[in-house]
């Protein structure tokens, strides 16, 4: 499978100009000498091109060691790796692990050098010349929202964030088909680790490389994952899965455990109020006949119509006085809240509703106007359609989210 | 053993007789001013002695720390070898090795050169042993072969600790070659030796000694501070 010109993402941004790779495990195994184990057991697995592997698991699970014979830091024992069809024991290790973006979790940054002559250590390797290396530093460190300057400035300069952003900028500084990323967000606190999480997604988004990102938390990689592998001690494969199907259907007792008891809720997070179908209300204007009300409310999933004003903004519940007479009155039962934007991650859309101890609440768009009602009952449904059938959005990066790159202090 | 004997000979440098300062064995700084010249010649000694040694420790110990560096197993030998070899009186080892390569600057050189490696050895290994294993990592996985891990990432990484050897090895053998003149390598030692009970000789000879010592560590400080400019942004 080459995907000849499958993305239109990689025309539309000069970025990323090479197609992701195909990846696939064939029954690879690293046994040890003088181990009885084997460390990784016939892993047998594809990642298609621009999806994101996250290889998850206990420790001793074998998931590094699997990501490392990907680029021959680690030698297969048996079985096969192969990139774009072609098998990873057939090139020259230093050749090919050039073509392969890796990330660890202590970075690795080369301290001697500037952050400039970090990101340019494979294009120099490969030889590009001085002005495109320059140009190709530049344009990475706006895309991983290092400031300007940042490029003169020396590894033990920088917070631990943009250390990771800068590793991430190194890894990608060849335009490399596919990146490994062993625990890459695993040093940084957790604010932090959620807003590199975030920027790395909306990074993707654009790119569309096809990773290996090897993770111990079982949150990020149903966050980070398009596909998630989960190894067991031994180095077996335990499930490989989207990560609502693995949400949905964990194989076995091992997977439902690791997966923990909230497996639910972790679904919820996968998922926007815009994936799912919501209630229809029935909103009625103030002077609206009560007709017409009544005739919104029988179509409506719910038989409590929603007053809203002009512009269909909700205003609140509307109470049965204000449905007597010939036409509504602003009589209210309750006001409308709180509400739910359709952007809204499901499972903060849940814990709303929850902490304002009601069944249900409107659903507003990004105008403020009504575009649905959400109820508890509606979000149980959710839990009970097939994982395959699951709508998620393209990215799960809350749009508050972008403004808050590069922010941080650095360290001194 | 009439050889031996000859240049610890005392030899005549000033009057011993009158009153004065200088037959007094004072300090005595109109004599000194006087006969400046007599110590350009031992000084001059003193600094061949000390840069040749260095030069020729530090290229030894050098091929033998990647010899050790890339075998893993030479480490502890070389270094319980180098440390072994510092044990050795330096007077002895000069006497030894008259028979062998005679009254010359060279029998000092192998010497000094001996004693050199303590230090360069030991500081040049642990410089590449300590460079973090993620950095090694990262560079490796990113596709630099073994060479150019150590050439562009190892050894950059090594250069304090290695002109921290430096620094102490030469120290140790501008001190040591005070002794070199029992080899006939002349050098201050031998000006100071000259005429031991004389202050004022004892003084300047020792001095200069102490000042060649300190000039030598200024300059590695100052290589230090051109060629490390990331460990002087770690501190700002």
């Amino acid at each position: 499978m080459t995907a000849p010109d499958n993305s239109s993402g990689s025309n539309a941004t000069p970025r990323s100009t090479r197609e992701a790779a195909t990846l696939e495990f064939r029954g690879a195994t690293k046994r040890y000498p003088g181990q009885e184990a084997a460390a990784v057991d016939g892993l047998s697995l594809t990642v298609p091109a621009g999806e994101i592997l996250v290889l998850v698991g206990p420790s001793g699970c074998g998931k590094t060691t699997a990501m490392r014979m990907v680029n021959r830091m680690i030698e297969i024992t048996e079985g096969d790796i192969l990139l774009d069809e072609r098998s990873v024991r057939d090139r020259a290790p230093a050749e090919l692990r050039r073509e392969i973006g890796y990330v660890i979790q202590q970075i690795g940054l080369f301290p001697h050098m500037t952050i400039a002559d970090n990101v340019a250590v494979v294009p120099r390797l490969l030889g590009w010349e001085r002005d495109r290396i320059d140009a190709r530093v530049k344009e990475l460190l706006e895309l991983v929202s290092l400031g300007e300057g940042t490029g003169e400035r020396y590894p033990s300069q920088l917070s631990g964030g943009q250390r990771q952003r800068v590793g991430v900028a190194r890894a990608l500084a060849a335009d490399p088909p596919l990146m490994l990323m062993d625990e890459p967000f695993g040093a940084i606190d957790p604010i932090n680790r959620e807003r590199l999480q975030n920027e790395f997604l909306r990074l993707q988004g654009e790119l569309r490389k096809t990773i290996v990102f090897v993770t111990h938390d079982i949150d990020e990689a149903i966050k980070m994952g398009d596909k998630i592998a989960v190894l067991r001690t031994g180095g077996r494969l335990a499930q490989y899965a989207s990560p609502a199907e693995l949400l949905m259907y964990p194989a076995d007792e091992f997977i439902e455990d690791f997966v923990g008891a909230d497996r639910a809720l972790k679904r919820l997070a996968l998922q926007r109020v815009r994936d799912i179908d919501l209630w229809r209300a029935a909103t009625v204007r103030v002077g609206e006949p009560i007709e017409e009300a009544r005739r919104k409310i029988a179509d409506a999933d719910i038989d409590m119509p929603l007053l809203v004003d002009e512009h269909g903004r909700p205003e609140g519940w509307l109470s049965e006085r204000g449905m007597t007479g010939e036409r509504v009155r602003a009589e209210l039962r309750s006001r409308a809240e709180p509400t739910v934007e359709l952007d809204d991650v499901l499972r903060d859309a849940l814990a709303d509703l929850i902490e304002s101890e009601v069944h249900y609440s409107p659903v507003v768009d990004a105008e403020g106007c009504v575009a649905g009602v959400l109820s508890l009952e509606v979000i149980s449904q959710t839990l009970q359609i097939p994982p395959d059938q699951v709508r998620t959005g393209p990215d799960l990066v809350a749009p508050g989210d972008e403004a808050v790159a590069g922010s941080e202090a650095p360290s001194r | 053993m009439s050889a031996l004997a000859l240049p610890l000979a005392q030899l005549e440098i000033r009057s011993r007789t009158g009153g004065t300062c200088v037959s007094e064995d004072g300090f005595c700084p109109g004599w000194i001013v006087d006969n400046l010249d007599r110590y350009v010649q031992p000084l001059l000694e003193h600094i061949y002695l000390t840069v040749i040694s260095v030069a020729v420790g530090f290229a030894i110990s050098f091929a033998l720390a990647l010899l050790a560096h890339r075998s893993g197993w030479l480490t502890a030998p070389v270094t319980a070898l180098t440390s072994v070899l510092y044990t050795i009186p330096s007077i002895a080892l000069f006497l030894i090795l008259v028979p062998v390569t005679g009254l010359t600057a060279l029998t000092a050189i192998i010497a000094l050169v001996a004693y050199t490696q303590v230090f360069l050895f030991r500081n040049i290994i642990n410089g590449l042993v300590n460079v973090p294993e993620e950095t090694k990592d990262a560079a490796r996985g990113m596709g630099l072969t073994d060479r150019q891990v150590l050439w562009r990432v190892e050894m950059p990484l090594a250069v304090p600790e290695i002109l921290a050897g430096l620094r102490i090895a030469t120290t140790s053998t501008v001190n040591l070659a005070t002794l070199a003149f029992f080899a006939g390598a002349g050098g201050l030692g031998a000006q100071i030796f000259q005429d031991i009970t004389f202050r004022s000789n004892v003084v300047v000879a020792g001095g200069l000694a102490i000042l060649l010592a300190a000039l030598f560590d200024l300059i590695f400080l100052g290589g230090q501070r051109v060629a490390t400019p990331w460990r002087r942004a770690a501190a700002t």
